[in-house]
């Protein structure tokens, strides 16, 4: 009897931690999304969209690495799926409105997330990582040699168009805050996933594949259905890239895009929401203030150097260890 | 006889021989890759980046000191493998028990430092090299020309590449590598210091992928970004030929050099992606590539 009240007890009180936990997060995310729809006033739009586009492919990325585990080599893919897909068909046909153009681009992205699952999951760890390298190249091959894509020109001048028909997005204005809406969009929808029973699943994976294979749960349906959404969702940011910038390249589908989409998720933190959106204003941030000064040829070497610091002193990323540093200092 | 399927038998086995060239340079780069995997279970991701560091070295060695080819050939790998080995001590050493994805992220940073720093310096267009006289000429076969460092290129490929298998798998020093990383903690109980052990595999792969690159130097463009490419489609051999096995990986190279000569003369825009084709359809049909075991 008393056991079961100081049990009962314990529960309320970590039930409350929680709560608690879950508040302060709302309040910080509210004060983020506040300073979100301020910041055009006074930093750049495009540069603005710019991080927005890749903060959505990072937090992307991180469905899979952070809370799943697997590290796919290949995600630029998607995002040049989306973004010529989108891309094509907005310069091909001037009917089309812009939101019809971005669903068509995800949905070709989600596509070929499915068909690059069913070629990987079966691997894992780093296997699964190489595998999805090379179906990346295969894919960049397909872009290089495919007619619609203007091959090493890449797309040029695509049009923005008007939302639902309505809206024009060539104001710098309308389309910043549409580009907020699909990211703030895409990023409760990771939120959510990461939440629910079936995010629940996907950690257990992450931490202990055979045991969550022995208590029943058919692990690579559950880890096919992160990767084609992590995919669609890729395709997503690739593009509303292409709407904001009026372009899609080759850059998009070159495996270093992969490579930075992983330096910006681990970097800002894997597995922590916030950590992917952090990371992708740094490194976006870091590139575009190195352009503009003497080190303009040295965003490689500096890049590489993060990744090798990140690695080697603070593998929990920004995010993850003032995480960390809170949960020490709360307790 | 002059023709198959309606390609001169010239042009043909001039693409075969072409084909097992470039396959001598995947062989011996998957050789590296695989050792380095097979033994320490890190993915060397630098590794284009050392292939290339062979090159530059011996061009640079040439341009500064005037050392020929042939010390090159020996010198070279050994000044890239000390420096492998750094890397290794310094910081591949300092995440061993972490997950393999943080050696592989590691290692494609090191390559990114590499490969900007040297371009910065150095630019991306090519560095001349210019062939030992003793390799001017070639032989006249009645069916082609095959020019006398083309040969060289693969028979010293061919010996190096059976070497390394021979000592991995049959010496007694093969022995202790596979042991040692088996259960190092039982291997230093018996007296042997295997992360030395460690260094010197590492070491040792680094060497076979700047091998490569001193035997590349005179005849592909010497630039800091020529490991890059290369790269991918090495990884993508070591995959067909099953990670981890050394014999698998050679033979894959060599075949899949061939496999991708012979689409240059039927389709030549899909010779630089053949390779990813391949190993789709290998991993669908085994999973755990050509030579691999079942994992």
């Amino acid at each position: 009897m008393n056991n079961a009240e100081t049990e009962s007890e314990l529960q309320k009180t970590m039930m409350g931690h929680l709560k608690a936990d879950r508040r302060r997060k709302l309040i910080l995310n509210l004060v983020i999304l506040a300073l979100l729809i301020l910041a055009p006033a006074v930093i750049y739009a495009t540069f603005l969209m710019k991080i927005l586009c890749f903060a959505l492919f990072a937090v992307a990325f991180n469905l899979l690495l952070g809370y799943t585990g697997l590290l796919s080599f290949g995600h630029a893919a998607f995002l040049a799926a989306g973004g010529y897909t989108t891309g094509y068909l907005l310069s091909s046909y001037s009917g089309l409105t812009t939101e019809m153009g971005i669903i068509a681009g995800t949905a070709a992205a989600t596509a070929l997330g499915a068909l690059f699952a069913i070629v990987a999951i079966r691997r894992q760890g780093i296997y699964f990582a190489m595998i999805t390298l090379a179906l990346a190249q295969l894919v960049y091959f397909v872009f290089v040699q495919a007619p619609f894509t203007g091959g090493e020109d890449g797309l040029h001048g695509v049009p923005r168009g008007h939302l639902f028909g309505f809206i024009d997005l060539e104001n710098n204005v309308a389309m910043y805050y549409f580009v907020l809406a699909v990211f703030v969009g895409g990023y409760l929808l990771v939120q959510r996933i990461v939440n629910s029973p079936y995010g629940q699943v996907l950690k257990a994976i992450k931490q202990n594949e055979p045991r969550a294979v022995s208590l029943g749960y058919n692990v690579d349906r559950y880890k096919v259905i992160a990767f084609v959404i992590s995919a669609g969702l890729a395709g997503l940011a690739g593009s509303l890239k292409t709407v904001v910038f009026q372009l899609a390249s080759l850059n998009d589908a070159h495996w270093h895009m992969s490579g930075e989409v992983i330096l910006m998720t681990l970097l800002g933190g894997t597995g922590t929401l916030l950590g992917p959106v952090v990371g992708a204003t740094f490194v976006v941030n870091l590139e575009y203030q190195l352009s503009q000064g003497p080190l303009g040829d040295w965003v490689d070497p500096i890049l590489g150097a993060i990744f090798v610091l990140t690695v080697m002193a603070f593998r929990s990323g920004i995010v993850g260890e003032i995480q960390n540093f809170m949960r020490k200092n709360m307790s | 006889m002059t023709e198959i399927l309606g390609v001169p038998i010239a042009v043909l086995s001039g693409q075969l021989l072409l084909g097992i060239i470039n396959g001598s340079f995947y062989a011996l780069l998957s050789l590296g890759l695989a050792v380095i995997f097979g033994l320490l279970k890190i993915i060397n991701f630098a590794h284009g980046a050392m292939y290339m560091l062979g090159a530059m070295v011996t061009v640079i060695m040439f341009d500064v000191m005037g050392i020929n080819y042939w010390v090159a050939l020996f010198l070279a790998p050994v000044v890239v493998g000390c420096f492998g080995m750094l890397i290794e001590y310094f910081l591949l050493r300092r995440i061993a028990g972490q997950d393999h994805i943080y050696s592989l992220l590691l290692t494609f940073g090191v390559a990114l430092m590499i490969q900007g720093i040297l371009t910065n310096i150095y630019g991306v267009s090519g560095m001349r090299y210019s062939m030992p006289e003793i390799f001017k000429g070639g032989f006249r076969l009645d069916f082609m020309y095959l020019p006398y460092y083309r040969a060289w290129i693969i028979c010293v490929a061919l010996v190096v590449c059976f070497g390394t298998w021979f000592m991995i798998e049959k010496t007694k020093l093969g022995a202790y590598l596979r042991a040692g990383t088996e259960d190092s903690q039982l291997m230093q109980g018996f007296g042997i210091n295997v992360p030395l052990l460690v260094s010197l595999t590492y070491g040792f792969g680094v060497m076979l992928a700047a091998f490569a690159g001193v035997l590349a130097a005179p005849v592909y463009s010497v630039n800091p970004v020529m490991g890059s490419n290369i790269l991918i489609v090495v990884f993508a051999v070591v995959v067909i030929g099953g990670m981890g096995s050394i014999a698998g990986a050679i033979i894959t190279g060599l075949l899949m050099g061939v496999i991708e000569g012979f689409t240059k003369v039927f389709y030549p825009e899909f010779s630089s992606a053949v390779i990813f084709l391949v190993m789709v359809i290998v991993l669908l049909i085994r999973p755990s590539g050509l030579f691999g075991k079942e994992a």
